[in-house]
């Protein structure tokens, strides 16, 4: 009885630990130790298989990807005009697709799943689809501009304009998700604002300027937050599209795709953990911003 | 009596965890095969030997079939775990069987392949033997062979008179010749993007009397030959090819010459159901097939081994493993396949066989039984670091495609190439 006494209790203090456990192992297992392992691997000089012998050579391959020029350095511009350009141009066309259909108006369940379509599409058909449409020779991008009498593109395959096509085709597929989140977010805005601005006279720029865009600012930042993550680690449609390397002149290899060919075309598992590890960093060091930058935009 | 129900309900939830856990190492069943592959004639063909085989000796065979491209991921990631779960594997012989090999993912088949003279080993051409061994030892069972040749449009060419080229330099002229773009047509389709182009240009190189490595295994690409023959590919591309080469594989090179867009198209043979496909092709009628043309050096097209068939070196079965590989590739079912499923096999015994070739195009058969003819066995740089060399000497045809100073990328990536050979040995 007093074992039964002394063992429930216990159980019972420390039941807030019992019953996280399982979840706690998982997590462990499934993302700290990949970390652990990849953070690991990123100070020896593994290559060909992890279960070849290999040397501790402590920060080698961080001075290795550091001092690159040709690849690496390129790589993270590529990311970050990436990310940039696209995050711009989905928040802006996001954010005027999700004025327009606030309004009630008829048919408006069918645009919004007209609209919402792309979103549901798998990245590598995308990828597949688009590559069709850009093709230089019988794709319909260039058929219609020649229609119109304007010269063809190189689109994808053009080293000049492939990053920017690839853009296009992220803003095509994921504006619909943040027309998707600014929408819920208008909808819970209050009238009252709006209606008292619209009685004192200010045009429909004012009031957007001044009383919806600060009141959304929030759900903005959210949806920013998301796109980043997604944008940064964007890889599916560049390498439907562009393949391995991000094309013949490297015109479209974000650090995602250098990194998995350092990896799984290489084998060179210590330089690819290295690369895994600063852009973990990065992401970190974007996210701390965004987060800054929330919280001074609450404050302020 | 609260606090005892709470610790009954607590109680289960890390039995569950590791209940949970435990569940995904999994059993394996003695009596099955698994055989990891890529989608090729050849798979499709061991899908009905694999029927046959469990009919006859009770052997369950599962197949696992993937992209090409996943293929090697599949591999890396699975071996490096030390996975037993799975037997046999198909592998792209010039790209990994160094690599696997070195990492002793392999299971050495040296003795096994010569023990028993029935099977006959020495029926494999010469090439395809030569292409699965490594220092004298075997590791694979060569079940397909590819050899580069020049696709062309029969109906194009008797419309200008023309002849079908036999050299570099009646290719050219014959290209110039049918360039047609404002009509639809270019004079010639090639894979212009780097890493799938390297394959394709090595017969061009070859022609020239130049290769990626010297008698040494030394890198070679900015020899005089070399750098001759990068332009000679890049300005063929660049003056008479279809608009954003670089961006092009066999894929999409061959889906241009497919639609009737290009007049000459030089890649593997593996390729040449895609244009008699009619649902796919617009060529059905007038695609006509001739040996890979000869250059100052003469003619000396690739003859390689796209897939072999390997035992993976942690498999617990490599006996059965063995057993069922030997039968799926010996003579009787080769013939087999290459009659009912074109899968181009490697055993000389089953071109000689007249029923079975008949159901390769004529054209196409005449070129393959030739097999003394000037074959090189490689079709890329020797080297564990395949990928990464395939970067680098890809690199100035790409430049030449572009109309760039072909001499500086040569020089550039024999640096490259040559760093990458030393660091390997």
């Amino acid at each position: 009885m007093t074992y039964r006494r002394t063992f429930t209790d216990r159980v019972d203090a420390n039941l807030k630990w019992i019953l996280t456990a399982p979840a706690v192992a998982f997590v462990a297992l499934l993302i700290a130790f990949p970390i652990g392992y990849t953070l690991f691997l990123s100070v020896t000089d593994s290559r060909g298989a992890v279960t070849r012998p290999y040397e501790f050579i402590g920060f080698g391959n961080y001075a290795h990807w550091l001092a690159d020029t040709e690849r690496f350095w390129p790589a993270v511009g590529r990311t970050a005009y990436f990310t940039g350009l696209a995050l711009l141009l989905e928040l802006v066309l996001g954010l005027a697709i999700a004025l327009l259909l606030r309004r009630t108006f008829r048919g408006q369940g069918l645009v919004r799943v007209f609209i919402l379509l792309p979103l549901v599409a798998t990245p590598v058909a995308v990828g597949m689809m688009w590559l069709l449409v850009f093709e230089p020779s019988i794709g319909f991008a260039n058929t219609a501009l020649e229609a119109l009498g304007l010269p063809a593109q190189g689109w994808l395959a053009d080293k000049d304009t492939a990053l920017n096509t690839l853009v296009f085709i992220d803003v095509w597929q994921w504006t619909p998700m943040v027309v998707l989140i600014l929408l819920a977010g208008l909808g819970t805005l209050p009238e009252e604002p709006d209606e008292a601005a619209r009685v004192d006279g200010a045009n429909a720029w004012q009031r957007f300027r001044h009383i919806t865009l600060p009141l959304l600012a929030p759900v903005i930042t959210a949806a920013a937050m998301l796109r980043v993550i997604d944008a940064f680690k964007t890889f599916d449609i560049i390498y439907a599209t562009k393949g391995r390397g991000g094309g013949s002149n490297y015109e479209a290899e974000t650090l995602n795709i250098l990194a998995y060919g350092e990896a799984f075309e290489y084998s060179q598992y210590g330089r690819a953990s290295a690369l895994l590890m600063l852009f973990f960093v990065l992401i970190v060091v974007v996210l701390a911003a965004l987060a800054i930058l929330r919280k001074k935009g609450d404050r302020s | 009596m609260f606090s005892t129900r709470r610790a009954v309900l607590a109680l289960p939830a890390p039995i569950a965890a590791a209940s949970v856990l435990g569940a995904c190492s999994g059993e394996s069943d003695p009596n099955a095969l698994t055989i990891v592959t890529f989608a090729s004639p050849w798979t499709e063909g061991l899908k009905d030997l694999v029927e046959d085989y469990e009919a006859a000796e009770g052997v369950r065979v599962r197949i696992e079939t993937y992209g090409n491209e996943q293929l090697n991921a599949t591999y890396r990631t699975r071996l490096n775990a030390r996975s037993t779960d799975f037997d046999l594997m198909v592998f792209q012989t010039q790209d990994v069987l160094r690599d696997y090999s070195r990492n002793l993912w392999l299971a050495d088949l040296t003795e096994r392949v010569e023990s028993d003279a029935a099977w006959d080993w020495e029926d494999f051409q010469a090439q395809a033997r030569d292409a699965v061994s490594l220092d004298g030892r075997v590791f694979g069972v060569p079940v397909m062979t590819e050899r580069h040749i020049m696709y062309y449009r029969s109906d194009l060419l008797d419309a200008a008179g023309l002849d079908v080229p036999q050299t570099f330099t009646e290719l050219r002229e014959a290209v110039a010749a049918l360039h047609d773009p404002a009509n639809g047509v270019h004079g010639i389709a090639l894979r212009g993007a780097r890493v799938p182009l390297v394959t394709q240009f090595s017969s061009f190189l070859y022609g020239f009397g130049g290769d990626f490595q010297d008698g040494d295994g030394n890198a070679a690409v900015d020899t005089p030959e070399a750098i001759e023959a990068y332009r000679f590919y890049g300005d063929l591309l660049h003056d008479f090819g279809p608009p954003g080469a670089t961006n092009m594989g066999w894929v999409e090179a061959s889906a241009i010459f497919a639609q009737g867009g290009a007049a000459f198209y030089l890649d593997a043979d593996s390729q040449a159901y895609t244009f008699l496909d009619e649902t796919a092709s617009a060529v059905v009628d007038t695609v006509a097939y001739a040996r890979f043309p000869a250059g100052p050096a003469g003619s000396h097209p690739y003859n390689i081994v796209p897939a072999a068939v390997g035992v993976n070196a942690f498999s617990e079965k490599q006996d059965q493993a063995w057993a069922f590989l030997k039968w799926a590739t010996g003579a009787e079912n080769c013939i087999r396949l290459l009659a009912e499923e074109t899968a181009p096999s490697a055993r000389q015994s089953s071109w000689d066989d007249p029923a079975a070739a008949a159901a390769y195009p004529a054209g196409l058969v005449e070129i393959i039984r030739d097999v003394d003819g000037d074959y090189v066995g490689h079709d890329r740089p020797r080297l564990e670091q395949v990928a990464r060399a395939r970067e680098y000497v890809g690199g100035p045809a790409v430049t030449a495609i572009e109309g760039g100073d072909v001499e500086a990328a040569a020089k550039d990536a024999n640096e490259d190439f040559q760093t990458l050979l030393d660091d390997e040995s």
